[in-house]
This record gives C-alpha cells, sequence and structure tokens, in this order.
C-alpha cells in the first residue's frame, strides 16, 4: 500500500485562556507576564481551608464561545479531575466531566467543510513549571520551580469530533476557531504566550474503511506550523508501523519541533485514573434561559459574517490573492477599515491590499488605526490626489502618530501629486538624460516603460503618479 | 465555670474584665490540662490582646458584642491566621494559615476571645481522638475513658471547665458524639448554615461547623453568632438564620415528636432508658410522642463509609510536600510526594485515602461511590416523610457512654459503629444537637440527641431546653 491508501482520522481539543480580569475560582489577578508568584491566594495555592467562588465573567465567556460554536447551552456540574502533580495545586483540577456547560455544536471551516463540537466546558488551569536542569527536558531536571499565577485561570476546553481528514483542514480549524475566540471576546487567540493550545488527536486507516485505528495524542503543538508538522510526521509514522505488520500502541506523545518528530510521553496502561466524581464545594451550573438569550443576542459577527461581507463588497468573485487578502484582514480585525473605505466610494480591492499589506505589516499600531483616517487617504489615492507610494507614505504615518488627518499630514509631508506640466517637464529631463533608451523605447521596446517611470519617481521623490506617467510615455510615443 | 452568658454579661456591663476572664481560663488550663490534653497549642498573647481590646471598647461606652470577652476553644481544623494548624497531623506540624476561617473572623466580631486549638483524631477521622498524631485526650468525667471524636479536644476543654465555648465539626457525628460522651451540649447546623471557608476540609459534602457549650442557651447564642451566608463559600446557604436564642425558651406545648426507634434499638440499655426518660419529659412539657420507625438509616453507615472516604481521598491529595507542612526528600517529586505522605499521614487517615479511592476508581465507581450516593437520597426521601408527621425527632446520640481509652484503637469497624446515630443528619444535611441527659453506668454521661428538618434550628433548641430541664440533676 502507499500514502495514498491511507485516510488521517484528526481530531483536535483545544484550550484556550478566557481573557476575565480575575481568575476562574479566586479574586486573584488574571495576567500574563507578571513576575511570578504574585497573582496568588489561599484559594488558587490550594491552601488548607479554601474554597472555590465560580466566576461569573467567566461563565459569560464560556457561553459565547459555546453560542459562537453553534453549542446547545445546558445545565451544567463541575468535577474534580483527580492526578498528582506539582503544578496542581490541589492535586485536582476543577474541571467538567459528564456534564458540560457547551455540548453538541459545530464549526464551518472556510471552504464550507463542517467539524462537529462534542463539547466546549470550563476548566481551570495549572500552574507553570520551569525544568532547571542540563536540557530543560523533565526527565534531565535537577528541579523544578513552580509559577502558581496561571494556576485558576479560566480555560475553555473545545473538543472536535473526529471529522478531520487532512492536514490542511486542521490548520484551517485551528485557525478558524482562533478567529472566532477572538471575535467572541472570550480570549485573545495566543498561541505563543500559550493561551491557545492543542492537542491533536490522530490515527489513520486504509481508505474505504469504517472503522478508526488506534489513535494517539499529539501535544505540545505551540502553532499551526507545528500542528501540521506534527500531524504529517505522526500520520506517517503510523501507515509506516502498519505497513510493516505492527499495531498502533493508545499513547500520548509528545511534538519535538526541533528533532521534527513525536516521541511517547506515557501508554494508556500507565495512564492515571483521574477517578472524576462531583465537585462537593461548588453548586451545579445552570444558566438560565435569559441570560442565554442575551448572550446569543449580544454575539456580534463571526470571521465567516466578515469574510462575506468584504466578498460581496468586491462583488462577489474574489481572486485568490484576495481570498488571501480577506482571511488576513478579517483575522487581524481590519475588516472594519475596508468598509470604511467603500462606505466613501474608495476602490475595495485597493483599501483590502492597502489594509492587508502596508497596515497589517504593523499589527500592534493597525488595531488603532482610525477607520475614518484610513478611508479618506484611499479616497485621496483613488482620485489621484496621492501616488500610490505617498498613500502609502500616508498611511505609514498615521500608523507611527497613532492618529491625524490624512489631508494635513500629506501637506505636512510636502505629499501632493504633480500637476501634470510639472510631470511633463519632469519627464523631459529624463529622455534628455537617456537619449538612447528613449530611441529605443520609440521603436517599440515596452520593457524601456518601468526604466522612464522609475526615473520619474525618483526624480519626483514618487510624488508622480505611476499610471500617468505611464500614459504621457505612451501618449509622446504616439 | 460559669455560662457564656454570664461571662458576656458580666464583660459588657463592665463588672469583670475580659482580661481577667482570659488569664484565669489560661491559668485552668495551665494547671488541669496536663491531665486531659485537651488543647494542641494556646494563643495567649493573642488572647490577652483581644481581651483588652474588649475592656477598652467596654471603657469606651461601646458594645464588644454577643460575646464579650468570651474564651472559645477551637478545633485544630479551623484556619487561625499565622496561627499554627495542625488537623492533628504530622503532615501539617508547624503549618501557619495566612488566613482566618470565617467562623474566627465571625468570633471576634462578636467578641469572642479564641484561647488556643484543641486536639481532634487526624483530619477528623475517628470518634475517640485517640488517632491524633499528638496523643490521645482523655474524658474529664473519668481519665480512663476517651472523650469521643473527632472534635474530643473541644467537648472535653468545656467538660473541664476550661473555657465555656468551643467550636468543632461534625461529619458523621464528630461534635455530638463526643459532646454526648463528655456530658455537655454539641450540635451540628443544616448544612451551609455556617460558613466552611477555613475548615480545612475532610468530606466536604458532609462536613459543618458548630457549637459545643454547657448549656443549651449558650449553644444558641454561639449558633447565632456563627449562622450566616458567606460569599467565600458557594455551598453557603442565603437565606438568614432565624435568631435561635430568642426562641429557646418557647416551650415544646403541641411538638409532635418521633422517638426514633431506628435511633434507639441496638444501644446499651442505661442509654435507651435515658432516651426513654427524656421522650417522658418531652410528653410532660405538651409535646405530642409518639414511636416511629426510619428503616432506611440503617443503611446510613455503610454510604457514609464510601462517601467521606472517597471525598476525603480527593481533599487530602494536596498533602504532598510541595507546598506547605511536612516535606521527606527523596530522588525525584513522586517519590518525595510518596515519602512525605508514608511519614506524615496515620493510620487511619491512610485506610480512608485507599477506601476513597478504591471507591471512585474506574469500573467501581458506580458500584460503591454512586451506588453510596443513591443511598444518600433515600435517606433524604425518608427524613421528609418523617418530618411529615413529626416536627422532630428524637433519639440516642451515641450507642454507649464513654468507652475505654484502647479499646478500640485495633478494631476500626467498632469505632465506626459510634456514628451509627449521628451519620443520618450529615447525609442529609440537617441539623441535630447532644444534649446531656443523665448518666448511665459508671455515672458516665449519657447524650440525647434531637434532629430537626432543614434550616430548623430555632425549633431543635427549642424542644433540646426541654430535654434539658428534664435531665436529672
Amino acid at each position: 500500500m502507499s500514502s495514498s491508501d491511507w485516510e488521517m482520522v484528526i481530531g483536535l481539543e483545544v484550550h484556550c485562556e478566557l481573557q476575565t480580569a480575575t481568575k476562574l475560582f479566586c479574586g486573584c489577578r488574571n495576567a500574563f507576564g507578571d513576575e511570578p508568584n504574585v497573582n496568588i491566594c489561599p484559594t488558587c495555592l490550594g491552601l488548607p481551608g479554601s474554597l472555590p467562588v465560580l466566576n461569573e465573567q467567566a461563565v459569560e465567556f464560556a457561553m459565547r464561545i459555546g453560542a459562537a460554536l453553534h453549542c446547545e447551552i445546558r445545565p451544567s456540574e463541575f468535577a474534580r479531575k483527580n492526578y498528582f502533580y506539582p503544578d496542581q495545586a490541589k492535586d485536582y483540577q476543577i474541571s467538567q466531566y459528564d456534564l458540560p456547560l457547551n455540548a453538541d455544536g459545530w464549526l464551518d471551516l472556510p471552504d464550507g467543510f463542517r467539524v462537529g463540537v462534542t463539547r466546549a466546558h470550563m476548566e481551570e488551569d495549572t500552574g507553570k513549571l520551569t525544568h532547571i536542569g542540563a536540557s530543560g527536558r523533565i526527565n534531565s531536571a535537577l528541579h523544578a520551580l513552580v509559577d502558581y499565577n496561571r494556576s485558576g485561570v479560566p480555560l475553555v476546553e473545545i473538543v472536535s469530533e473526529p471529522d478531520i481528514r487532512t492536514v490542511a483542514q486542521a490548520r484551517a480549524y485551528a485557525s478558524e476557531l482562533r478567529g472566532i475566540l477572538v471575535a467572541t471576546g472570550a480570549s485573545d487567540g495566543r498561541m505563543e504566550e500559550g493561551s491557545m493550545r492543542v492537542d491533536a488527536n490522530v490515527s489513520v486507516r486504509p481508505v474505504g474503511a469504517e472503522a478508526f485505528g488506534t489513535r494517539c495524542e499529539i501535544k505540545n503543538l505551540n502553532s499551526l506550523r507545528s500542528l501540521g508538522r506534527a500531524i504529517e510526521y505522526e500520520a506517517a509514522r503510523q501507515i509506516a508501523l502498519l505497513e510493516s505488520g505492527g499495531t498502533v500502541t493508545q499513547e500520548t506523545r509528545h511534538w519535538d519541533e526541533t528533532a521534527g518528530r513525536t516521541d511517547s510521553m506515557r501508554s494508556k496502561e500507565e495512564a492515571n485514573d483521574y477517578r472524576y466524581f462531583p465537585e462537593p464545594d461548588l453548586v451545579p451550573l445552570a444558566p438560565d434561559p435569559a441570560w442565554q438569550e442575551r448572550v446569543r443576542a449580544g454575539l456580534g459577527a463571526m470571521p465567516a459574517d466578515r469574510r462575506a461581507v468584504l466578498v460581496s463588497a468586491l462583488g462577489g468573485s474574489p481572486t485568490d490573492a484576495e481570498t488571501d487578502q480577506i482571511h488576513a484582514v478579517v483575522d487581524l480585525g481590519l475588516d472594519s477599515l475596508v468598509t470604511a473605505a467603500a462606505d466613501v466610494g474608495a476602490p475595495v480591492a485597493l483599501a483590502l491590499a492597502r489594509a492587508a499589506n502596508e497596515v497589517a505589516a504593523q499589527s500592534e499600531a493597525a488595531l488603532q488605526l482610525d477607520p475614518a483616517a484610513f478611508a479618506s487617504t484611499l479616497v485621496m489615492e483613488s482620485s489621484g490626489k496621492l501616488s500610490a507610494t505617498q498613500s502609502k507614505a500616508v498611511l505609514g504615518a498615521l500608523l507611527e502618530r497613532g492618529g491625524g488627518d490624512p489631508a494635513t499630514l500629506a501637506l505636512e509631508m510636502g505629499l501632493e501629486a504633480l500637476s501634470s506640466d510639472a510631470l511633463g517637464a519632469v519627464l523631459d529631463e529624463v529622455i534628455a538624460a537617456h537619449p538612447d533608451e528613449w530611441a529605443r523605447f520609440l521603436e517599440g521596446e515596452d520593457k524601456l516603460m518601468g526604466v522612464f517611470t522609475r526615473e520619474v519617481m525618483q526624480a519626483t521623490s514618487g510624488k508622480a503618479n505611476g499610471k500617468e506617467v505611464a500614459a504621457e510615455l505612451r501618449r509622446r510615443r504616439g | 465555670m460559669t455560662t457564656a452568658m454570664a461571662v458576656a454579661e458580666a464583660v459588657r456591663s463592665g463588672k469583670r474584665s475580659a482580661r481577667e476572664v482570659v488569664d484565669e481560663a489560661l491559668a485552668a488550663v495551665a494547671a488541669g490540662d496536663g491531665e486531659y490534653h485537651a488543647f494542641l497549642s494556646l494563643l495567649p498573647d493573642e488572647a490577652r490582646a483581644e481581651a483588652d481590646a474588649v475592656d477598652a471598647a467596654v471603657a469606651a461606652g461601646g458594645d464588644p458584642g454577643p460575646l464579650a470577652g468570651v474564651p472559645v476553644a477551637l478545633k485544630d481544623n479551623l484556619c487561625t491566621r499565622g496561627a499554627v494548624t495542625t488537623c492533628g497531623s504530622k503532615i501539617l506540624e508547624g503549618w501557619r494559615p495566612p488566613y482566618d476561617a470565617t467562623v474566627v473572623e465571625a468570633l471576634r466580631r462578636a467578641g469572642a476571645i479564641a484561647l488556643g486549638k484543641t486536639n481532634m483524631d487526624e483530619f477528623a477521622m475517628g470518634s475517640s481522638t485517640e488517632n491524633s498524631a499528638f496523643g490521645p485526650t482523655r474524658n474529664p468525667r473519668d481519665t480512663g475513658k476517651v472523650p469521643g471524636g473527632s472534635s474530643g479536644g473541644s467537648a472535653a476543654a468545656v467538660a473541664a471547665g476550661f473555657t465555656p465555648l468551643a467550636l468543632g465539626s461534625d461529619t458523621g457525628g464528630s461534635i455530638r458524639q463526643p459532646a454526648a460522651l463528655c456530658g455537655v451540649v454539641g450540635m451540628k447546623p443544616t448544612y451551609g448554615r455556617v460558613s466552611r471557608y477555613g475548615l480545612v476540609a475532610f468530606a466536604s459534602s458532609l462536613d459543618q461547623i458548630g457549637p459545643f457549650a454547657t448549656t443549651v442557651e449558650d449553644a444558641a447564642l454561639l449558633f447565632d453568632v456563627l449562622a450566616g451566608y458567606d460569599p467565600l463559600d458557594s455551598t453557603s446557604l442565603p437565606s438568614q438564620a432565624e435568631p435561635a436564642l430568642a426562641q429557646v425558651h418557647d416551650g415544646v406545648e403541641g411538638i409532635r415528636v418521633g422517638l426514633c426507634r431506628d435511633l434507639v434499638d441496638g444501644c446499651a440499655p442505661d442509654v435507651v432508658a435515658r432516651v426513654q426518660e427524656a421522650a417522658d419529659a418531652l410528653a410532660g412539657a405538651g409535646a405530642k410522642v409518639e414511636e416511629v420507625s426510619v428503616p432506611e438509616f440503617g443503611y446510613g453507615l455503610s454510604a457514609y463509609y464510601l462517601i467521606a472516604p472517597a471525598e476525603a481521598s480527593s481533599n487530602l491529595a494536596r498533602y504532598d510536600g510541595v507546598r506547605y507542612g511536612l516535606r521527606v526528600d527523596a530522588e525525584d517529586v513522586a517519590a518525595m510526594n510518596t515519602a512525605t505522605r508514608t511519614a506524615g499521614f496515620g493510620a487511619e487517615v491512610k485506610r480512608r485515602i485507599m477506601l476513597g479511592t478504591y471507591a471512585l476508581s474506574a469500573g467501581y465507581y458506580d458500584a460503591y461511590y454512586g451506588q453510596a450516593q443513591r443511598v444518600r437520597t433515600l435517606v433524604m426521601q425518608a427524613f421528609d416523610r418523617a418530618y411529615e408527621s413529626y416536627d422532630v425527632l428524637l433519639g440516642a446520640t451515641a450507642p454507649t457512654t464513654a468507652f475505654d481509652v484502647g479499646a478500640k484503637v485495633d478494631d476500626p469497624l467498632a469505632m465506626y459503629m459510634n456514628d451509627v446515630c449521628t451519620i443520618p443528619s450529615n447525609l442529609s444535611g440537617h441539623p441535630a444537637v447532644s444534649v446531656p441527659f443523665g448518666t448511665g453506668a459508671g455515672g458516665l454521661p449519657v447524650g440525647v440527641q434531637v434532629l430537626a428538618p432543614a434550616l430548623q434550628e430555632a425549633l431543635l433548641f427549642r424542644v433540646a431546653q426541654v430535654v434539658e430541664a428534664g435531665a436529672p440533676s
């Protein structure tokens, strides 16, 4: 059999940290990047006698995620997941087990492929261990440091059905889910800071087979790139194993980004029995229908809706490049710039390109950019008042200064498009300086058009409009 | 020793200083506790400072509260800020909590003075206070006998006259049974009526803090101070407690009392006789007394000994040597956890952790923990049916009077049987009180138990008051 005779079966488990002001069960600050062990109290340290009290904002965020994933929001219950680990303050984690808050939803990938969402439940995060030792790996560590700032940070774990069949789908799912999490306001979705963490359950089966193969769970996937590489590697490993007459052992495997491989962490046989039971320190959680209704009604537009708005603004059939730009702009939350520009009559394709390239390049400043300022810059460009180069310079200045009036900025910067008289004079000088090239151009050597345009641009510091230069060159050739 | 009511009255009116009361109590403990070992630690400096603050408030014309200057003994599973809290275990030896339990704050607001921390069975697991890692407590009525447990130190402190009041915790009878064996009043409130915040957990769904006192009136006074909603405890009940003290003398005219055969039959003859006399006393005071049988109570003990250890196995996981308490070093973290827990926990705690771990294990959960929860529901429903016909139930607190030190330490099942009459109220979450009622063989005290529906503490104390008044002096 070759690899094309096999099919991957993939399910993803995504943990996302909720961006509440305080932790899930106590009043400590929920913040990333503080000094270790400053945001702690008896409850999130698991001190004897401490008790958890549920954070209402966390429930609200969890419900938003459930609603955005078309889940049923149900009466639920917290449970204790018991296992010993030094980053686990109580040596049990408060999670949800057989009665999750959100269940039976779905997520549509941009290409329309629907992935089932089994559940999206609430739980608390653990502390963070840093192993101090030769390799930084747990096995060779000399000692470990524990930071409990993260202990008790609210999480929602979103478990997909094993509906995913390709690496591209897995990446699209994670990316789309990230966009949804950000759109709900529940999470910042930052994989690099660990506020969104993805585990992949991977198995393979012969194409056409009904039954699932034995799966392995892959952990430590810190980017969409590792997600794709790890699944690719793991599926190939399983196929090679099966084709050589072996069997796959159900186990948890660790993705080693540097080595580009997965390694066994623990097998199912030695896995913990978590001894789940209902958390007696908390009462059941059953958000009333009115609250659910408020959450559903307050949900803003999701990424798919926002992409559809841009597609229709473009007239309905975007090019591949435009599709990529639409994804980029929506992922970064810059689609309001494009719609603002479109609203005042700027060409949508141009606004999309500027937002996806020049603006997106400065992602931090981009979110502060005033849509009205962006829109009027684009109008100045499309009406010929600013050349493309000048327009980009004005956008750059707006981003750098964190605001301003584009027309005033353009004046200050000495940026205005050349009059046709001035352009003619510059062109005369350029032609006089390059007589040989001009002769060849007149004989039909079209590629020299670019040379003359560049020269004019240089001579005018980019004030000339490229299209007008080309038009004038063609006019003079006759 | 005088009652808490009398002490508070004297202090509030300026007849006695709180400082004098506290000094006398400390002197009494110093003189007498060598024999009983009711206390694990004392708080002399803190107690004197708090007493001085109470006296200053009185001098300034203020009211320091209903327990002004009253010394109170605290079971050593209640967190006291900066003061050692051990739960009777080596694993927490020397641990100083950075915070006060909600009940400790409530006592302070009421003007009471925390005098010290009392001995207990390790993590409240036991019925004789012999499971303390720091040595047993002796019964002040007869030092050859156990004081009961697990709150044996608190019961003994009140019985010995060291403090008029004490706090205990009751998971399966740990306040009521030692109260009965030591001849004092001990009461378990409705689950959720008193905050558990700062009570080191044994079995979270069963644990409840409650008062010890020498009189029913004093117990009601202390209950009123303890009860109330606490936003730090999610299982705390939002309803406001009806003050119990104000109604304590309202009598039992027309009250329907069910003398519960299942809480009497099987007890020692001297205990059975006293319960019957208490029933007669209630009838004599105008109550309607009838016999009732609630056979479901018979299943309570088995259900309890699955649910409580299951919760305990999880609650006690945190004593792993990582953050506080004992640490026994070993080659890696898992080995350190094991070494610490092996050295730090006593035999009974280990037994219950293993029982509970087993009961929650994959493949056994439904047969053990699940089944026990179903039995718990049956017990609750049985109470509900009984309370359709009766306002309160009456029975024994413990099957026997205090037994000899050492008599049951090697027989866990015999020890567990001590809780057979008290466990149903923990499973249902209902309030119950043990009231001293005469003596049995050897002149040892007998406790009679009154049980009431949820939130009916005021009625419970009314009935208890009549039982107390009818007791042979």
